[in-house]
């Protein structure tokens, strides 16, 4: 059993969306969730900087927007449920959003997926 | 009085609901995902469960951390999907029984549980997957339902102890009923797989296996992770198997394994099945 009194390790490549990256990200993620009604997904298509500016995003926020970095997004405090659905509004599924955030090619991150099978 | 037939477990990868709408049972990739599921709806087949309670987690379509509760349990006639965002087919509702759930929720709180109600309440991939893969006909044969949604998005996440509790409170409620009912306990999600950070694509086949394993006769000793430890472990979304302890709490403490599979990797995810009958 952990004891409360151990501090956690941080987990290498990992961002625990907690209550801080809650408060950080709230802007970018409340954006993101309006994704789930298909106007919403075509008034962020017809004009995107207005409507990240309609959310109120941060600077830091509206240029991971921009720059499609999804790492970016998180670390502005961006959580990947949320984060998904703009992925898909861009075209990307979760193995190109994968892909993107390791570095890798599209065909080695999946290769990498079918080796942990192995 | 209410009776538990048993449980199962099964993850609730998006991507398997788009198979399953664009009917992809026998391409390579899906096959042996596929193929593990006639023997679950075998299984189904034979105890005909009268309601399902499926423990699962809201991926951002009914809650947003405007107010995001830990536990909340659907007190409706009826559960609806709707657009998730990112092209997942819309598929049909999915029937409630409101007086269990009031049952269900009367005898949580009694039991020191502080769920939130839902009379309305939208059910994302996390809950409509798992209904599609053991309900393949549900327009025909529908089951009523009790969705039971568990915090996974944002930490402090429920700890594996607490859910594990949480389930055993879940089957003393259900086997006080007092309605002849067959009910069966489904927990969903997992296994391992991490979709964000430089970790993304993380699986940890070993660990997995394990827990499937120490689920059947020692859950308790899976409830002694902490939820750090289980991202560590299970990845960041893999944390999603304490739904699976939540199930497992329900059923009481002898239970017979009756089916697993497991299979590598559907999307970014190891996914596993797992049939237990209570004895």
């Amino acid at each position: 059993m952990k004891q409360e009194s151990q501090p956690e390790s941080p987990i290498p490549g990992t961002y625990m969306f907690d209550g801080k990256a809650a408060m950080k990200g709230y802007a970018l993620n409340k954006m993101c969730y309006s994704f789930n009604q298909a106007a919403n997904r075509a008034a962020f298509l017809r004009d995107e900087d207005a409507y990240c500016g309609q959310y109120g995003l941060s600077a830091e926020q509206r240029e991971a927007v921009r720059e499609r970095n999804v790492i970016r997004m998180i670390k502005a405090g961006g959580n990947i449920y949320y984060l998904a659905k703009l992925a898909g509004l861009l075209g990307l599924n979760v193995q190109d959003v994968g892909a993107q955030q390791t570095g890798m090619t599209l065909e080695a991150f999946n290769a990498k997926l079918r080796a942990a099978g192995d | 009085m209410a009776r538990i037939v048993g449980g199962l477990t099964t993850s609730h990868i998006p991507a398997i609901g788009n198979a399953i709408a664009r009917e992809l049972f026998e391409e390579p990739y899906w096959k042996p995902f596929f193929a593990g599921y006639p023997p679950v709806l075998a299984w189904l087949d034979k105890v005909k469960p009268d309601l399902a309670v499926v423990t699962y987690n809201d991926h951002g379509l009914n809650f947003f951390l405007d107010k995001l509760p830990t536990f909340s349990v659907g007190a409706a006639a009826e559960y609806r999907h709707a657009d998730e965002g990112w092209g997942l087919p819309v598929i049909q509702p999915f029937q409630g029984d409101a007086e269990f759930s009031w049952h269900l929720i009367n005898s949580l709180v009694a039991d020191e549980f502080d769920i939130a109600t839902c009379q309305e309440m939208l059910v994302d991939h996390g809950f409509t997957v798992p209904m599609s893969l053991c309900w393949p006909e549900y327009e025909k044969f529908p089951i009523k339902t009790i969705p039971i949604c568990i915090n996974t998005v944002q930490h402090p996440l429920p700890t594996p102890a607490r859910c594990y509790k949480f389930g055993q409170a879940i089957g003393r409620a259900i086997e006080s009923y007092e309605k002849d009912l067959k009910v069966v306990v489904i927990g969903t999600g997992g296994m391992s797989h991490q979709l964000d950070g430089e970790r993304a694509g993380f699986i940890n086949k070993e660990f997995d296996l394990m827990c499937m394993e120490k689920i059947v006769d020692e859950p308790e000793s899976l409830t002694r992770y902490s939820i750090h430890e289980l991202v560590r472990l299970a990845g960041a979304q893999g944390a999603e198997f304490i739904l699976w302890l939540a199930m497992r709490g329900a059923l009481g403490n002898k239970v017979r394994k009756i089916y697993s599979n497991y299979h590598i990797p559907i999307s970014n995810t190891a996914a596993g099945v797992l049939v237990l009958e209570k004895e």
